[in-house]
């Protein structure tokens, strides 16, 4: 099948690249740039897994076709740390053992970094539809909801 | 779960989306717009579309306007547009409500209340909202063709919508809600963001203490939503009361005919149909006594 030329910027860095029509921006984002923080469970949409932001708005990058996102600013779990710093939504996820095998992570950081931005004042039913979401087989979501309210105010004020 | 290979167009303007539309239709190429719905059947290989005219890269075709009595929306207006009230009309916060219940967050960002009308899943809330308020479906054709059918012609069943297949949805017209009038909207489902199993959207006002200009709605049970005129029949001009809407919506079974999935069999659609109707109309009419 036939590779057309796409330029995609994903956490600053603009990747030259060929891509099929039908791949999914989030396979490309781990085949193609190489970035593997983004992780793909279900791929159609429920899991949650592969959440990234796409100008801004967390959005399945498994229902996104990569040639959708040209001209979009992407970003990724790898966006999230600094050099020698995790992110404070990481640190609380660690904090309250918001994971246990990890593979949903990224996908809940994403969601949540991407949702506060936009909607700095989610809260109470609000925030607890928000992390029904997406999916996460180990922890039963509680610490997840702890790790999230403790940096809530935090992430508002981001 | 990857889509079949097909060719990807990303038009411009509706003229050269349609024009895209018209040479690709007949082979079964299709319109993507949120793509939250066909871009999952593609990946379960349900369809496989040669190609697609991509809608998202249209400037101005997610406008929202409120003029003349009712509310234009855009083709690519997202249902997460609407989480806040988009009018100050009463229909505004209808909307916002019913919004919630549309799947999840990042879903409601990509997904489009036009694209959910024209994919006409029979528990789509949207298409509900259309059915019970009369909104106006607006496809386009080729050369600046152009018509707009109330949504009750253009729903035809689950899946089915009399849109033509080089055709493309536009824009959907909205009435806003007289002066005065309440709303009642109830889903059930057995999670947060599933499809609904049953629901119900009313609209009427309290006018000298009785019910006028009742609509009653319900969807998720049957293969289409539709109004359900026996059950407006029985609410106009009464005093809204627990006893008058537990009357009313026992006469929904008439005539019912329920959807059966290997999860939910028809007869317990068919019992969820007046609960549904029942909390919609507690609901409006708790709204209107607190005047809120």
């Amino acid at each position: 099948m036939e590779a057309f030329p796409l330029e995609l910027c994903v956490n600053g860095t603009m990747h030259r690249l060929e891509v099929e029509h039908r791949k999914t921006l989030a396979d490309t984002i781990r085949e193609n740039c190489g970035l593997t923080g983004t992780h793909v469970g279900c791929e159609h949409g429920v899991c949650g897994a592969c959440t990234v932001l796409v100008d801004g708005a967390p959005v399945r990058s498994c229902l996104m076709f990569a040639h959708q996102a040209a001209g979009a600013e992407i970003r990724t779990v790898e966006s999230l740390a600094g050099a020698d710093t995790l992110h404070i939504l990481q640190t609380a996820f660690i904090e309250h053992h918001a994971l246990q095998c990890g593979f949903c992570t990224p996908g809940f950081l994403m969601l949540v970094v991407g949702a506060f931005e936009r909607d700095p004042d989610i809260a109470g039913e609000e925030l607890i539809e928000l992390l029904s979401s997406n999916l996460c087989r180990c922890t039963g979501y509680q610490n997840i909801i702890k790790a999230v309210r403790s940096v809530a105010t935090d992430l508002a004020a981001r | 779960m990857k889509p079949a290979p097909f060719r990807l167009h990303r038009p411009a303007s509706v003229e050269e989306a349609v024009t895209l539309l018209s040479d690709v239709a007949e082979e079964g190429g299709l319109i993507l717009a949120g793509g939250q719905s066909l871009v999952p059947m593609m990946a379960l290989r349900v369809v496989y579309p040669p190609d697609l005219v991509d809608i998202n890269a249209i400037k101005g075709l997610d406008r929202v306007v409120a003029d003349g009595g009712r509310l234009t929306i855009g083709a690519t207006a997202r249902h997460a547009f609407f989480h806040r009230p988009v009018t100050t009309n009463r229909l505004g916060e209808l909307l916002a409500a019913v919004s919630r219940y549309i799947a999840h967050y990042p879903i409601r960002l990509r997904g489009t209340f036009c694209g959910s009308l024209a994919h006409a899943d029979p528990a789509s809330e949207w298409c509900l909202v259309a059915a019970t308020l009369g909104c106006g479906i607006v496809l386009a054709g080729k050369g600046g063709r152009r018509r707009t059918l109330p949504a009750r012609d253009y729903l035809r069943g689950a899946m089915t919508t009399a849109r033509e297949a080089d055709e493309m949805l536009i824009e959907a017209h909205c009435p806003l809600l007289p002066e005065g009038a309440t709303f009642g909207f109830y889903e059930f489902n057995r999670r947060a963001g599933d499809f609904a199993l049953g629901m119900c959207l009313t609209t009427f006002a309290v006018v000298d203490g009785v019910m006028t200009g009742v609509r009653v709605g319900l969807g998720g049970i049957e293969n289409s939503p539709r109004r359900l005129a026996a059950v407006e029949a029985l609410l106009e001009g009464r005093a809204p009361s627990a006893a008058v809407f537990r009357q009313a919506a026992a006469a929904a079974d008439d005539g019912l005919d329920p959807m059966e999935d290997p999860a939910t069999g028809a007869d317990y659609r068919r019992g969820l149909a007046p609960v549904v109707i029942r909390r919609a109309l507690q609901f409006a009419s708790d709204k209107a006594a607190a005047k809120v």
